[in-house]
This record gives C-alpha cells, sequence and structure tokens, in this order.
C-alpha cells in the first residue's frame, strides 16, 4: 500500500459518486462545510465540484491558520526582525503574505534576514549553528502544527538554547467552528471535519456540534476517495436525521488523538482569552500563547511587539470569503488585483487559502465521470 | 498548514535524548522525528508526516478495510434490486424496481 493511489482509484470513485447521486433528494440543497483549507485545496485540484450533483453546495471553512492571522500580526513578527540581530524564520507558506510594510520576502529583499524553515526543529537547530544572532520562530498553524512547536520550545529550554524565542500564533479550531456556527447568516446542513487536527485532537472535541448544534460532522482524509466517502457518510445521516460524529480517516485519525502530542501542548502553552481572526473579530479563547515557565522561549516576553491592529484594505473580501459567505470569485478584487502573483491578502497566497485553491484550478475541469 | 503526507519507516535511532527515523517519502529519504509518537513505529510501519515529525501512525488494515467498503457500495443497491424482482404479491406499490444494473 502507498496510501496515495489507491485512494484516487477511478472505478471507486465512479462508484462512490453514483453512491452520493443515488442518496441525494432531488428536491433539498445540502450544504456542507469543509473546515480545514487542505480540504478545499483537494476539493478544487480533484475537481471534485464538477463530480458532485448540483445541489451540494460545498462551503469553504476558516481553516487556513495564515489566512485567519490579521495582518498586525505579520507586522509584529517582521517588527521584531527588523530591530534586533535577528534571524527572522518562518514556513514557506508566510514569506509572500502580505503585511502592511510589505510581506516577509519583501523585507527579505530590504535586507532583513528571513529564512524558510521546514519544521519548528530546523529553527531550533539555526540557532544552535548561530549563537551570536537570536532566531525568531514565527509558529502558525492548528493543532496540527502546535505539538511539535511544543515539543521544539521543550528541546530548547532542556539543552539551555538561549538565543531562540517563538512568536506564537498558533490558533484553535473548535472555536473557529463555534463561531461558524453562531453566525446568524450560516445555514450549514453538515460538516466535513478536519483530519490532520484530529490526529491530534481526536473526535471527541466534535461531540459538541453533533449533541448540541444537531449537526452531522465526518473527520475525512484527503484523498479524493476519502472527501467522497464522507460526503456519503454525511448524506447517510442527513437522509435518516441523525447527527453524529464519524471517523471516515480511520487509517490515521484515532478517537481519542494523540496523547504524546497532547501532553506536549498542554506543558508549553495555555489558552489566550481572545484572539483576533480575520474577517471574524475577537474570538475567545482560540489561540494558545506560551506558559509562563518557558517564558525565556517566548518572542512576545524577549521583545516589545506593538500589537497594532491593521484592518485589511477596504475592497478586499477576505472576512467574508474566510466565512464562507462568499465564494472566492465573488471577491471584488478577486483575479483582477489580487493575484496569487500579488496578493493583497493571505488567502491567495496560501497553500490551504480557498482564493489560491480556486485561482490556480479554476480552468482545470474534471471529466465528468458518468 | 495541514498538509501531511505518509512515509515509510526505513530505519529508527532512539538515543536517550530523542528518536528519529529514517523516512522514504515518495522515493526522498528524509529524517523524521518520533517525539510525538508514545508507541514507536518500527521499520516497515508507515506513519503520517506534518513539519518534519511523525503525527500518527498509519494503519494498513483500516486502509484495507476502506476500499473493501468502497468496493461493495452499489452492491447492497442491486441485491435489493434483485430481491424486489421476486415481489411476493405483499407489496402494493405498483411502481417498476429502482436502481439499474
Amino acid at each position: 500500500m502507498k496510501y496515495v493511489d489507491e485512494f484516487r482509484d477511478p472505478e471507486l470513485i465512479r462508484k462512490t459518486t453514483q453512491e452520493i447521486r443515488r442518496l441525494v433528494d432531488p428536491q433539498r440543497q445540502y450544504r456542507l462545510m469543509e473546515v480545514c483549507g487542505g480540504h478545499t485545496h483537494a476539493i478544487y485540484r480533484f475537481g471534485l465540484k464538477d463530480i458532485l450533483p448540483e445541489n451540494i453546495d460545498l462551503i469553504h471553512g476558516p481553516g487556513c491558520p495564515v489566512c485567519v492571522l490579521p495582518m498586525g500580526r505579520i507586522d509584529d513578527g517582521l517588527s521584531i526582525a527588523k530591530s534586533n540581530d535577528v534571524i527572522f524564520a518562518a514556513f514557506g507558506d508566510m514569506m509572500r503574505v502580505p503585511g502592511a510594510h510589505g510581506s516577509p520576502l519583501e523585507c527579505k529583499a530590504r535586507g532583513m534576514d528571513v529564512r524558510i524553515v521546514y519544521s519548528p526543529a530546523d529553527a531550533l537547530k539555526m540557532a544552535k549553528a548561530n549563537p551570536t544572532r537570536h532566531v525568531v520562530f514565527f509558529a502558525i498553524g492548528f493543532e496540527t502544527t502546535a505539538p511539535s512547536t511544543a515539543l521544539v520550545i521543550m528541546r530548547a529550554k532542556q539543552e539551555g538554547v538561549r538565543n531562540f524565542s517563538v512568536f506564537c500564533n498558533h490558533v484553535t479550531i473548535i472555536p473557529a467552528i463555534r463561531a461558524i456556527l453562531d453566525s446568524p447568516d450560516m445555514r450549514i446542513d453538515g460538516f466535513i471535519g478536519p483530519g490532520h487536527v484530529s490526529t491530534v485532537i481526536g473526535c471527541r472535541p466534535y461531540e459538541w456540534i453533533a449533541r448540541n448544534e444537531r449537526k452531522p460532522i465526518v473527520v475525512s482524509g484527503f484523498e479524493p476517495l476519502d472527501l467522497l466517502q464522507s460526503i456519503v457518510m454525511l448524506l447517510r445521516q442527513l437522509q435518516k436525521n441523525e447527527y453524529r460524529v464519524e471517523n471516515q480517516y480511520q487509517r490515521v485519525v484515532p478517537w481519542e488523538g494523540n496523547r504524546g502530542a497532547l501532553k506536549a501542548m498542554a506543558e508549553v502553552f495555555q489558552v489566550r482569552p481572545y484572539f483576533e481572526w480575520r474577517g471574524m473579530g475577537f474570538i475567545s479563547q482560540s489561540a494558545l500563547r506560551i506558559r509562563d515557565a518557558y517564558a525565556e522561549w517566548d518572542a512576545e516576553v524577549r521583545f516589545s511587539v506593538e500589537g497594532l491592529r491593521v484592518t485589511d484594505p477596504k475592497a478586499a473580501q477576505c472576512g467574508e470569503v474566510l466565512k464562507g459567505v462568499l465564494k472566492p470569485h465573488q471577491c471584488k478584487l478577486f483575479g483582477t488585483e489580487c493575484t496569487p502573483e500579488h496578493p493583497i491578502g493571505a488567502l491567495m497566497v496560501s497553500s490551504e487559502g480557498s482564493c489560491a485553491a480556486y485561482h490556480n484550478y479554476e480552468h482545470r475541469k474534471l471529466v465528468a465521470l458518468s | 498548514m495541514c498538509l501531511a503526507i505518509p512515509g515509510k519507516i526505513l530505519e529508527a535511532s532512539t538515543t536517550e535524548n530523542d528518536a528519529t527515523a529514517l523516512v522514504e517519502v515518495a522515493g526522498v529519504r528524509r529524517r523524521v522525528d518520533l517525539g510525538l509518537l508514545e508507541d514507536r513505529p518500527r521499520p516497515g510501519d508507515w506513519v503520517l508526516i506534518h513539519v518534519g515529525f511523525a503525527m500518527s501512525k498509519i494503519s494498513e488494515q483500516d486502509a484495507i478495510d476502506q476500499m473493501r467498503t468502497l468496493a461493495m457500495l452499489g452492491e447492497a443497491e442491486a441485491a435489493m434490486t434483485e430481491v424486489r424482482g421476486y415481489g411476493s404479491g405483499d407489496e402494493t406499490s405498483a411502481e417498476p424496481p429502482q436502481g439499474s444494473k
């Protein structure tokens, strides 16, 4: 098993799509939200919208940790690197995200020491290799990524690496889902649940969605067959008026989550009372900060950040696209002022941004499997 | 950053301080951190990798079961169509059986 090709088998895709067509009630409009940006990308990349029946509407949720970061936080991170002898290390995904004074890559062109890392562990290695410089790691991501950052901070402390700190922008998925459900103008029938966040938090944290909100949620993998099977499972529940949490991604997601990862997170992080999300305002208890025991590795403690609130350009409708109220191409700037080459907002740049997904794949149509 | 990919463990090395593994992903060999897995995987196991860390062991059995479930889609319906055709006369519906083979 290679765990990739098997989940793209055309015959099985055909069968699953047929099952979807068999299950839909032609009189009914289905609104299913995929929370995770990785799922949005997969949906566009594999042309899944084209093989689904017309009455299934896939709504893109705010599960892109780069996209939901307000511009002010980018500026804060860059300001640390600007005014000190600092190496600014971040994932490649961050490099072209616009701040008020330019993206990290643009700052690099102007002389700032900005470097791409693929892992928080690489940032720590960089600090050890450059003892006279200070490495600040710009940490982003949901619960998928937070445990790795946590483990690296623990190691920095254990090994006494003092020239390393983390600017922590980890956010949590449950408050985001809650904010979507609390939105008066959102009508969602069911959720395609985040696959990789769930390898860490498991499936229990979604039980309130089923129990209190009475919506089905199916935790899904990322291959075409995974997403299609998850839609089958959602439709089956909706057909019977059921609302349960189901795990489609069983080969990877343990129901109880990853205990080691959760322990690392609890050791290093605590929940911020509130955090600002682009387009969604302040959401309480939705982000992580570094605990006092690790304050020496907290860039917000080591350096002073301005904490300015920077609003998006007026014409940009990033917030509405993030909440799923607008589709990417419905934003006035889509494809004209805002393109992957010159992005106005992070959604057009991030590998999990729905605007980038739509722009990169919109002209590719999958031949309809009939 | 939900991007995570499956990789096969080639060899694992555990020192006192940390555990890493040499992993093969699409023909490329990388060193991956096993620090988040309490249950250490062994050579031959597949793991899900995210930002250089193994997040979860991939269950081959669950993957096989899933393939089997999907392969059987449509067969239950076909069986129902077949059986409906036998009709003992108890059913009052005059509609012909649905579905196609």
